[in-house]
């Protein structure tokens, strides 16, 4: 798995400092986040540039920031979706794609396209910006907060005309946006572990016995999360 | 070029809880033996330790320890007339491939059958009457009671070192168990693991409506324990990385932490990893196994292993793959009914309904794979079945296992799956559910069977295996009248608000969702050579 590692060059690390402070306030310790390149600056591994304009202005749409509340781009989701289409997920490495495919099958049967994650996403985006410019006048990532909400739906709703192949194209783009709030932090999203402090869920602790206690019963854990390298929030 | 290696008494295929088990029994005898299994090589240290293994995305989500479709899959259809199309990606359900098998990253719920289930045709017909069991359903029994297999449960409980509590204790019904469990000689080796609230308020509620809860019978130490190998488990901490990895504890039972260091002392056992068998060879009688060839990846060749006992001891489908492969058993023909081998798989019918308490805290990443409370109230030797229009059972459990947020996010009616109400929705109410669930039957049918796939071919250049199965309204009876017996509780329960999945007429079999590991059937036990690809010695 591709590791999200920090550029820590001093002119990185000094921009990203004055960046960040609006979300470390939310985050507790935020080392870790501003030792990593900001967003702005990042150079995607997989994604073009119009890719990763889409990339971040889908996944703000699709877990937002809020005034308080880190969203997708807090959590450097884009990030995270681009290390993985650039790895073993995105290049379906472990997935059966042997020929013949049917992408048009019955759908109980599974995902049967030609394409990897990485083409999905690269031929979806490309047919659905084309699709945002008849429907709506420019591609998705000019487009205002709720054209862009509408288009969003158009898409899960299978109202936007896309080849068999890109069928699972909004699925995963979901799916995968919620990994990357989710993930550990090593995989490049949920940065400062703010996925997890929004709802609540320790990490990595794996350790709880003494909490398995019937006295503790509806007594919420009081621990903030810990990521795998040991970062804490 | 193949290469021939020197004879051994006994060559194993697959190195999970079944190759080890028959190759430490084995090893003590004397006797030489090979294990070869087609995965990694896998300790707790360094493949299960914390705290990398606590990782949702690799383990939970991309499936690290199961097998690659990549190297082996099947294909799939809801019957004959289609065509079947291949499992490009894990979904339903999730083989494991490397040393341990599916034995590391299950949740170890560990039920021994109802004496009714070993002989259900018979069972049915004689209570029942022979119209209970419709035309296609091809159920048999299998050869071997409850009684006969009574001392062997017993050893292999005490072997992997379960925590429990006795239902039926030498024919006396025990407070606390199970009341419908077949008599046992011994209470479980260890007591029974302590349960969440969630839990704890259905097994409350169920008592107060006259139902039985008991503890799931947990292949997880609730103690420090020592088994006959002389293996050592801890008692488990309710980590809450429980199925699809392997413990990072010592406390979940598996080939690693029960059996194999015991196994490797053995100078007479050894074992060889990414070494994928691919076939069974038979002498010119076509009935005695002489060897086995297998595909040796270090050396980049195939190698003829022979040796006296071939022992499958693979998932039970490549077990089927490998005889269709080797020409073991006649292959089944659903058009005539005639054959053997692929015939009467089936599976499991699951449903479940998610419970909602806006006031609650259910801290839901603390548990383990079996911290549940269970009712056996409606199994299969608890129901009629004239009456009710179903063969089979189910028990139900409200368990708490996991609170991994990318797939255990419980969201109740009105939150969007995406944008600001989505992300409102999973802080309102993340750790604020708790479900109760169904895992029943699924009986065999006529056209339900395992087959060589005539156009899809795994790396090695043999056709896949092609899987034919689709629900039946029998099973969609059963999980119907699950539906309405958990509805009953949860109403009692008095949750906020509640939300129900179960199959109904409508539901066809979808590979995608994960339902259940439960793959069971394709090399069917039985007393007649018709129906039966193994004898009640589990002998081809």
């Amino acid at each position: 798995m591709p590791i999200d590692f920090p550029k820590s060059t001093r002119r990185a690390f000094l921009t990203s400092a004055v960046a960040g402070t609006a979300i470390a306030a939310s985050m507790g310790h935020g080392w870790a986040q501003s030792t990593l390149v900001p967003l702005a600056e990042y150079v995607p591994t997989f994604l073009s540039p119009t890719e990763w304009a889409f990339l971040m202005a889908a996944v703000a749409r699709l877990i937002p920031s809020g005034e308080r509340s880190p969203g997708a781009i807090e959590a450097r989701v884009p990030v995270f979706i681009d290390l993985q289409l650039a790895g073993e997920f995105g290049q379906a490495s472990d997935w059966y794609m042997s020929a013949p495919h049917v992408p048009d099958s019955d759908p109980l049967l599974g995902f049967q396209a030609s394409l990897t994650p990485a083409l999905i996403y690269r031929q979806g985006i490309a047919a659905f910006d084309t699709w945002c410019e008849v429907a709506h006048g420019a591609p998705f990532a000019k487009l205002d907060a709720d054209t862009q909400d509408l288009a969003l739906t158009a898409l899960e709703g299978g109202k936007v005309k896309l080849s068999p192949d890109l069928r699972d194209f909004f699925d995963l783009l979901l799916q995968n946006t919620k990994e990357g709030f989710f993930a550990d932090p090593m995989y490049g999203g949920n940065a400062g572990m703010v996925g997890w402090l929004h709802i609540g869920f320790p990490g990595a602790r794996a350790s709880y016995r003494e909490w398995n206690d019937p006295a503790t019963d509806n007594v919420r854990y009081p621990m903030g999360p810990v990521s795998i390298s040991g970062e804490r929030a | 070029m193949a290469r021939n290696d020197p004879r051994k008494d006994v060559v194993i295929v697959g190195l999970g809880w079944t190759g080890a088990i028959a190759g430490i029994e084995l090893a003590k005898e004397g006797l030489e033996i090979l294990a070869l299994e087609r995965g990694a090589d896998r300790a707790t240290v360094p493949d299960f330790q914390y705290p990398n293994v606590a990782d949702e995305l690799r383990y939970g989500v991309r499936y690290g320890f199961m097998q690659k479709p990549v190297n082996s899959t099947l294909t799939l259809r809801h019957n004959s007339s289609q065509t079947a199309m291949p499992m490009r990606h894990l979904g339903s359900f999730l083989p494991g491939d490397g040393v341990g098998g599916a034995g590391i990253h299950w949740n170890g719920n560990t039920w021994r059958p109802q004496p009714e289930e070993l002989r259900l045709r018979s069972y049915a017909i004689e209570t029942f009457g022979a119209n209970v069991i419709p035309e296609d359903m091809t159920i048999q029994d299998w050869g071997v009671s409850y009684d006969e297999l009574e001392p062997y449960f017993d050893r292999f409980e005490y072997m992997l070192g379960l925590s429990g509590q006795a239902g039926k204790l030498n024919g006396e019904v025990i407070a606390g168990g199970n009341p419908f469990e077949g008599s046992r000689k011994r209470p479980y080796p260890m007591p029974p693991l302590q349960m969440q609230m969630g839990p704890r308020m259905f097994r409350d509620k169920a008592e107060a409506m006259g139902l039985h809860p008991f503890p799931m019978p947990a292949a997880n130490a609730s103690e420090a324990y020592v088994n006959e190998y002389g293996m050592q488990l801890g008692p488990c901490n309710y980590c809450g990385f429980c199925e699809r990895y392997g413990c990072l504890n010592y406390s979940k039972s598996s080939p690693q932490t029960c059996i194999l260091d015991a196994l490797k002392r053995y100078p007479n056992f050894a074992y060889r990893t990414h070494c994928d068998v691919l076939k069974v060879e038979l002498a010119t009688d076509g009935k005695t196994a002489t060897g086995v060839t297998y595909w040796d990846e270090a050396a980049g060749e195939d190698v003829f292993q022979p040796a006296d006992l071939v022992i499958l001891a693979a998932f039970s489908l490549h077990n089927t793959h490998l005889c269709l492969l080797s020409g073991i058993g006649q292959p089944y023909d659903p058009a005539t009914n005639e054959g053997v081998t692929g015939r009467n798989y089936a599976y499991q019918m699951t449903g479940g309904t998610t419970l909602f308490y806006q006031d609650l805290s259910f801290n839901p990443f603390i548990g383990s794979g079996s911290t549940s409370y269970v009712i056996d109230d409606y199994g299969t030797n608890a129901n009629d079945f004239a009456a009710l229009g179903f063969v089979g059972g189910s028990y139900i459990h409200a368990s708490q296992s996991n609170g991994q947020p990318i797939r255990s996010m419980s969201l109740p009616k009105g939150v969007a799956k995406w944008g600001a109400s989505w992300k409102q929705g999973t802080k309102d109410w993340y750790g604020r559910s708790m479900s109760i669930a169904t895992h029943g039957s699924n009986m065999a049918y006529r056209d339900c069977y395992l087959s060589l796939d005539p156009t899809y071919r795994d790396p090695h250049g043999r056709p896949l295996l092609r899987m034919t199965f689709d629900w039946k309204p029998n099973d969609i009876a059963m999980t119907q009248y699950m539906k309405t017996r958990i509805e009953d509780v949860v109403q009692a329960m008095k949750p906020t608000s509640f939300a129900s999945s179960y199959k109904d007429a409508s539901s066809h079999y979808d590979v995608r969702p994960y339902q259940s590991t439960h793959n069971v059937g394709g090399t069917a036990m039985g007393l007649d050579r018709r129906t039966s690809v193994l004898n009640r010695y589990q002998q081809a």
